[in-house]
């Protein structure tokens, strides 16, 4: 295993025993980068909570590699401890120490540090988080939304080579969820910190990811970059309605006449909602497969704006017995349309044709 | 009326029927609070007088005070057999105990003990050389061997000396668990406690010159609730006897002069 | 009011319980950390010998105790060789005694304040650097304060009551082992019951007051402990 210093690498055979007296197996092997947000993606048992749990060391593993940018966290049996790593850890339920106050939280790790912690950071922070109104609080007064972002900031403060959330929105209703996103999406744009985020939530995978691994039943079924791995038709954890491409784009041009934006990338472009993005910013957008409609000529009379044209690379059967899955390459871009079996066969589509992929709906996630 | 033909109930009416026949022809039931320092002679009268009479006696040990403050509050005794004279007098004055019942059932001897076998040198010699952590002794406030005890102290001029080296038991019982324990090297116990048959049992011993002290006299009375008790008055009668009182001086107890 | 004999045992009770309070929670808290988190297979073991006091006769106690610390036991052989006789009928002889017997008062709530804490929050700390022992002082301890309050109140109370173990081992000496409930036992057999009856009403009156105090002063505190989860 290379000690590379900009990459993160977990080899792990860990057997535990769970609630239900079964005996559950994790086997990983990944290299993971050592920047942005690596999201984990699974089903409720797929061990996604053990990984992240064995990484920071808080599960007794007798065999395995975890080195983080160079330090070496774990190797075979030489284990170094869970309070020498520097680690942040966001529970699913924030876990605030309910006997110290919103400050106290959050400087319970930052009196702790070994290393001297700078005080623009602390602000800066506190000033993401949003959290001066929050210091005098205890925790039993503060929303689960709140609570979250505390936890977030106390994880946060002690500088860590890493930064786990497990599940951090799983317990917050829509509207909470709502609030925090914002924080987490800036998190990502104004942090250096490496993120590895689980969650069961395709959508916020979709939001917040650069990279993606997904598990099952202990073991990675798929592991790349974010578009990549959407893209994979493959995929053995079926997304059903959530079926869709993520990927990046610039903003070209504005419309206001009709406040509409012009989002361009290689291969291709999209007109999609003005949101207020300004120009030349970089936006992710969204394409759900179901919103894709595949023709062979190009159509202008219908109320469809976005068509691009590309070469079908793969056709692969869906979940729905009906319908199939179609990926087609548009420049640097793949796109996945759901189509009816039936239509296919009218069309006669095969691997290598040339279509018009007609999009019905664009979301921008950021 | 339905006639009752099942012979195991008809055998259980027999018995019940029968023991309660043989209770109330021949033998009384008696319940006894005897001091706890005469528990052993206690227990030997008891087994004699049971086989002799028939009657039934039920022995219960403890502290005279207890049982002061228990009889005072009706407790079902029928006879009492006290460590002290004090407490059976205090009962019969407060019309609790017949009168008329009072006697001295034994007297008690005084010595100075150790576990050691080499400590005590068959003379007064230990206490006056100061060689020893403590010296046990009942409490003087509470149990006529610690009284003695005190006596005798005081009359050797040593309450001064011995004074910061005294540990008392609650009672002459357990003023001997100090010494046999070997916690206190030495101390004023109950001569019925280290003698057998008039053998020392082990250890070494002073035989407390009687002149030292007042006689220790235990006393015992027939109780209200005895009154019509045959079996209470013939046990007292019994400890009273010759016989009785053989069987007590062999556990260590002096002769009750009259 | 009280004879001279009888504030020296009411001042002696006093101490003995504290200074018994004092040594119980500095040394019982470690033990009902380890009994609330260990897996060991000792957890057992030591868990029934230290609830023992529970269901043994305190006179049973005492007289084990008379003997261990007697010139023939294993402890009176120890302080023996270090030159200090033996414990019985002294002032600490009688903290051990009261030690171990009220051990399991002040172990057990403590451990079931320790446990009730689960793993979770020592979990957060030790990912926030707090190292094991920096976990037990700032979060442990702090969290289980409701179980501090019972094991001192009970402690302090159960000392203050104690009368069997004192009974064996005490030897009734003013001023060192002489304690109220000796004091009053003895007016009892001495049938000097106005004594006995006042000592005895200053006891409850005292034990009431301690009672009520404590658990006022619990009420306040109950407002920042133990809503985890949240």
């Amino acid at each position: 295993m290379t000690a590379d210093s900009n990459t993160i690498n977990i080899a792990i055979q860990h057997r535990l025993n769970n609630s239900r007296a079964q005996t559950f197996c994790l086997d990983v092997n990944l290299q993971l980068p050592g920047k942005g947000i690596t999201a984990i993606f699974g089903e409720s048992g797929s061990g996604k909570t053990t990984l992240l749990r064995c990484l920071a060391g808080l599960e007794k593993m007798l065999n395995g590699e975890i080195h983080v940018k160079g330090l070496v966290w774990q190797s075979g049996l030489e284990i170094k401890p869970v309070h020498e790593r520097r680690v942040g850890y966001v529970f699913q339920e924030s876990s605030l120490f309910s006997h110290l106050n919103v400050e106290q939280n959050i400087g319970y790790g930052v009196k702790r540090s070994p290393v001297m912690l700078s005080k623009p950071n602390y602000e800066k922070i506190i000033e993401l988080m949003g959290l001066y109104s929050l210091l005098e609080r205890f925790p039993e007064k503060l929303s689960g939304g709140e609570r979250q972002r505390v936890a977030i900031a106390r994880a946060l403060l002690i500088e860590p080579d890493i930064l786990l959330m497990d599940e951090p929105l799983a317990s917050l209703d829509g509207r909470r969820k709502q609030e925090i996103m914002p924080y987490l999406e800036s998190m990502h744009e104004k942090l250096d910190v490496p993120i590895i985020y689980v969650t069961h939530s395709i959508d916020e995978v979709a939001r917040l990811a650069d990279h993606l691994v997904v598990l099952q039943e202990g073991t990675v079924m798929a592991e790349g970059p974010l578009g990549e791995v959407l893209a994979n038709t493959d995929l053995p954890i079926k997304l059903g309605e959530d079926t869709g491409v993520v990927f990046e784009a610039t903003v070209a041009e504005r419309d206001d006449d009709w406040n509409l934006l012009r989002a361009e990338f290689l291969g291709g472009e999209l007109w999609v909602r003005d949101g207020g993005d300004s120009l030349d910013q970089s936006i992710r957008i969204r394409v759900l497969a179901r919103d894709v409609s595949l023709a062979l000529n190009a159509h202008t009379d219908t109320s469809i704006i976005n068509r691009l044209r590309g070469r079908i690379e793969k056709i692969h059967e869906d979940e729905d017995r009906a319908m199939l899955l179609v990926r087609l390459v548009v420049g640097e871009v793949k796109l996945l349309a759901r189509v009816s079996r039936r239509s296919a066969h009218q069309l006669a589509i095969k691997i290598g044709d040339e279509v018009w992929a007609q999009i019905k709906g664009v979301a921008i996630l950021r | 009326m339905v006639v009752f033909r099942n012979w195991q109930f008809i055998g259980l009416v027999l018995l019940t029927g029968l023991s309660s026949i043989r209770a109330s022809i021949d033998a009384d039931e008696a319940t006894i609070a005897v001091a706890s320092n005469f528990s052993a002679a206690a227990q030997q009268l008891a087994a004699d007088f049971e086989n002799k009479s028939g009657h039934k006696i039920n022995l219960v040990f403890g502290s005279s005070g207890r049982f002061y403050a228990q009889i005072s509050n009706a407790a079902p005794f029928d006879a009492f057999l006290s460590a002290d004279q004090e407490k059976p007098l205090a009962l019969v004055e407060n019309e609790l105990a017949i009168k008329d019942s009072l006697f001295t059932y034994a007297r008690g001897a005084l010595v100075l003990w150790s576990a050691d076998s080499e400590k005590v040198n068959n003379s007064v010699d230990v206490l006056r050389s100061n060689s020893f952590n403590k010296i046990a002794l009942a409490n003087p406030r509470l149990a006529p061997y610690g009284v003695a005890a005190n006596e005798v102290i005081e009359g050797l001029g040593l309450s001064n000396d011995l004074s910061k080296k005294m540990v008392l038991g609650e009672n002459v019982v357990q003023a001997y668990q100090f010494v046999a324990t070997e916690n206190a090297e030495i101390g004023l116990v109950a001569y019925s406690q280290v003698f057998f048959a008039g053998q020392l049992s082990a250890g070494s011993v002073w035989i407390v010159a009687e002149e030292l002290y007042d006689p220790i006299r235990q006393d015992a009375v027939l109780l209200n609730r005895g009154q019509s008790n045959r079996a209470a008055s013939a046990f007292l009668e019994f400890v009273k006897s010759h016989e009785g009182q053989a069987t007590i001086q062999s556990f260590g107890y002096r002769a009750v002069e009259s | 009011m009280f004879s001279e004999g009888d504030v020296t045992a009411i001042f002696l009770t006093l101490r003995l319980a504290t200074t018994v309070t004092l040594i119980l929670l500095v040394l019982g808290a470690p033990l009902a950390w380890w009994l609330a988190r260990t897996n060991s297979r000792l957890k057992g073991p030591i868990g029934a010998f230290v609830a023992l006091p529970l269901v043994l006769p305190p006179t049973v106690l005492g007289f084990y105790l008379l003997l261990t610390l007697g010139p023939n036991g294993p402890i009176g052989q120890v302080t023996q060789s270090l030159g200090l006789g033996t414990l019985a009928f002294s002032y600490s002889g009688l903290v051990i005694g009261s030690v171990l017997y009220s051990l399991p008062f002040v172990v057990q709530p403590l451990q079931n304040s320790f446990e009730a804490i689960g793993d979770r929050p020592l979990e957060v700390a030790a990912t926030l650097g707090a190292s094991p022992i920096d976990r037990y002082f700032s979060i442990a301890i702090p969290m289980a304060k409701p179980g501090f309050f019972t094991a001192a109140v009970l402690g302090f109370a159960h000392t203050v009551g104690e009368f069997g173990v004192v009974l064996m081992i005490g030897g009734n000496i003013p001023g060192e082992t002489r304690v109220i409930s000796v004091q009053i036992y003895d007016h009892v057999e001495a049938l000097a019951y106005d004594e006995a009856n006042r000592l005895a009403l200053l006891m409850i009156v005292f034990s009431f007051l301690v009672l009520l105090s404590v658990y006022g002063l619990r009420k306040k505190s109950q407002r920042q402990i133990l809503r985890f989860g949240s």
